[in-house]
């Protein structure tokens, strides 16, 4: 079992489900639309992706807004499925879930603490284990019993954190979260990271911030218009990333960005 | 891979946090829920037996014994419908088994319906009646029908309001109909003959009659038990198929 993570030939398209909001008006007064919807129009995330990651590597996928991040995120923790392609995964997996995501604002910071762990597959008994390192590691102090609607996003950030810190995973998912905490926690989460790494933990991180990923991946996989552009060592793969961002004048980017806009309007908030 | 006792505390911390969000800010807690379809029992005591002056006996009993089993059915649908979307983090993000959710739903209302049998035997004695030793088997047994005929319809409506979001419409117009169409407010015996299959033809007929006779006269009928849970094998099979092909779809769509 020296594979983690395995793609084969992956593809991944969407219905524009944007569109079939109306959907019973349609079905009623043209129902030839609604077919052509669920026929026609759809939207590919990723196309034909193939890569392998070895148990105990910390891998980060870089690549534009819209490149299908995300979706390849959402493929390996299973929570997708692909349309075509297979995607092998060994091990239990644990997504880091996004600021205040999966957090209930009228709960406590406890409360939450349990019911994040839970969800992520913890017996309660186990939760109940862990709870005090999991307060303790979060530095949140009293407000641990307030609900969480009072913190601050760079509070929520240690909550989410800290759960994660507990769970034990083998493939530990890592969503571009990092960036919300103060200096001194961010250090801390990535000594953390280094930790599970040294444990043996694999681990898949997405970031646009080259300089974190350099931190803590070995390897990199950078995604461009739904395809693997290139696959590499970190040291290697960065500095033409940093170099393809920064080649394309101020102008263009912008330009990108908002033909990308216009792209994704028809595919609700897949990337945030 | 999800072992029996890991859905189990999944169960409890979900059920617990859905309790939990509900009362958090009110004062009187649970004595909502049972404030809710009281208000609705005096209201039509008043209509139907003081001014339309209705010949059923013990009119109040009557009518309070089929509004907590609706109050507890027609709670949890209305609230399935919401049950991914409220949770649309939790789902886009973890593989705990979504099945869940819904069922926690259920079980929430089925706990408020719990706390109402209290208030149920309260009138019991004011009218003289007691509750009867018939009770300990029949609740479970009427609860569980009730529970899988929910759970089933729970699972449909959730899944397919994702995809379809005119469904609350719908939903929210087929409950009040369905509620006139079951024999809450009036006895089977006051419907015309030519409508009577008509009324009886209602899954949720069965129930509340059943629930009735239960709680009026300590009476189980095994037969219509029985009809009882052929409906809630059938709402959970057509739930299970439904929630099983559209499931691997949640997270994409939310």
């Amino acid at each position: 079992m020296d594979v983690a993570i395995e793609f084969i030939d992956v593809t991944k398209s969407y219905p524009l489900y944007h569109h079939i909001g109306s959907g019973l008006k349609d079905l009623l007064f043209h129902p030839e639309r609604i077919f052509q919807l669920l026929r026609g129009k759809k939207y590919l995330a990723i196309e034909n992706i193939s890569f392998q990651v070895k148990k105990g590597e910390a891998v980060a996928l870089i690549g534009r807004n819209g490149a299908g991040k995300s979706t390849s995120l959402g493929l390996v923790a299973g929570v997708m499925k692909p349309s075509k392609g297979k995607v092998i995964t060994h091990g239990r997996i644990a997504s880091m879930l996004e600021l205040g995501g999966g957090f209930h604002p009228e709960l406590t910071g406890r409360e939450n603490i349990i019911l994040n762990a839970t969800l992520l597959g913890l017996r309660k008994k186990e939760v109940l284990a862990r709870l005090d390192r999991i307060i303790e590691f979060s530095e949140l102090g009293e407000f641990i019993d307030e609900p969480i609607r009072v913190y601050s996003s760079g509070m929520l950030a240690k909550l989410g954190f800290s759960v994660i810190t507990q769970v034990e995973p083998d493939i530990l998912i890592i969503d571009e979260v990092l960036a919300v905490g103060d200096l001194a926690f961010q250090k801390k989460c990535l000594e953390t990271i280094n930790d599970f790494k040294q444990r043996g933990v694999t681990i898949l991180f997405v970031s646009h911030s080259s300089s974190d990923v350099a931190k803590i991946c070995d390897k990199v996989i950078w995604i461009e218009n739904h395809n693997v552009k290139k696959i590499g060592t970190a040291s290697a793969i960065l500095p033409q990333y940093r170099a393809e961002l920064i080649e394309e004048t101020p102008e263009e980017a912008r330009a990108e960005a908002t033909a990308q806009n216009i792209q994704f309007t028809g595919n609700g908030n897949k990337e945030s | 891979m999800t072992s029996l006792a890991y859905l189990y505390d999944l169960i409890a911390v979900f059920t617990k946090k859905d309790l939990k969000v509900r009362y958090k800010s009110s004062f009187f807690g649970y004595l909502w829920s049972i404030a809710n379809p009281l208000l609705f029992a005096m209201t039509y005591y008043f209509i139907f037996k003081l001014v339309m002056r209705v010949q059923i006996p013990d009119y109040t009993i009557f009518l309070i014994t089929g509004l907590f089993p609706w109050q507890w059915f027609n709670n949890a649908v209305n609230n399935s419908l919401f049950a991914y979307l409220s949770n649309a983090q939790i789902v886009k993000k973890t593989v705990f088994p979504r099945s869940v959710i819904p069922f926690c739903g259920a079980l929430m209302e089925f706990f408020h319906f719990l706390c109402t049998l209290p208030v149920i035997v309260i009138f019991l004695w004011v009218y003289n009646l007691s509750p009867s030793m018939t009770w300990l088997w029949g609740v479970p047994l009427i609860s569980l029908a009730q529970m899988l005929f929910i759970y089933g319809i729970s699972l449909i409506l959730s899944s397919l309001n994702l995809f379809f979001r005119d469904l609350e419409r719908f939903v929210s117009l087929g409950l009040i109909l369905l509620f006139y169409c079951t024999p809450i407010l009036y006895s089977t015996d006051l419907i015309p003959a030519k409508y009577h299959d008509m009324i009886l033809s209602n899954p949720m007929s069965g129930m509340i009659l059943a629930w009735r006779d239960l709680f009026m006269h300590g009476v189980i009928d095994y037969n219509e038990l029985f009809t009882l849970y052929g409906y809630g094998i059938v709402a959970m099979a057509l739930g299970c198929l439904i929630f099983n092909s559209l499931k691997s779809r949640f997270a994409e769509i939310l």
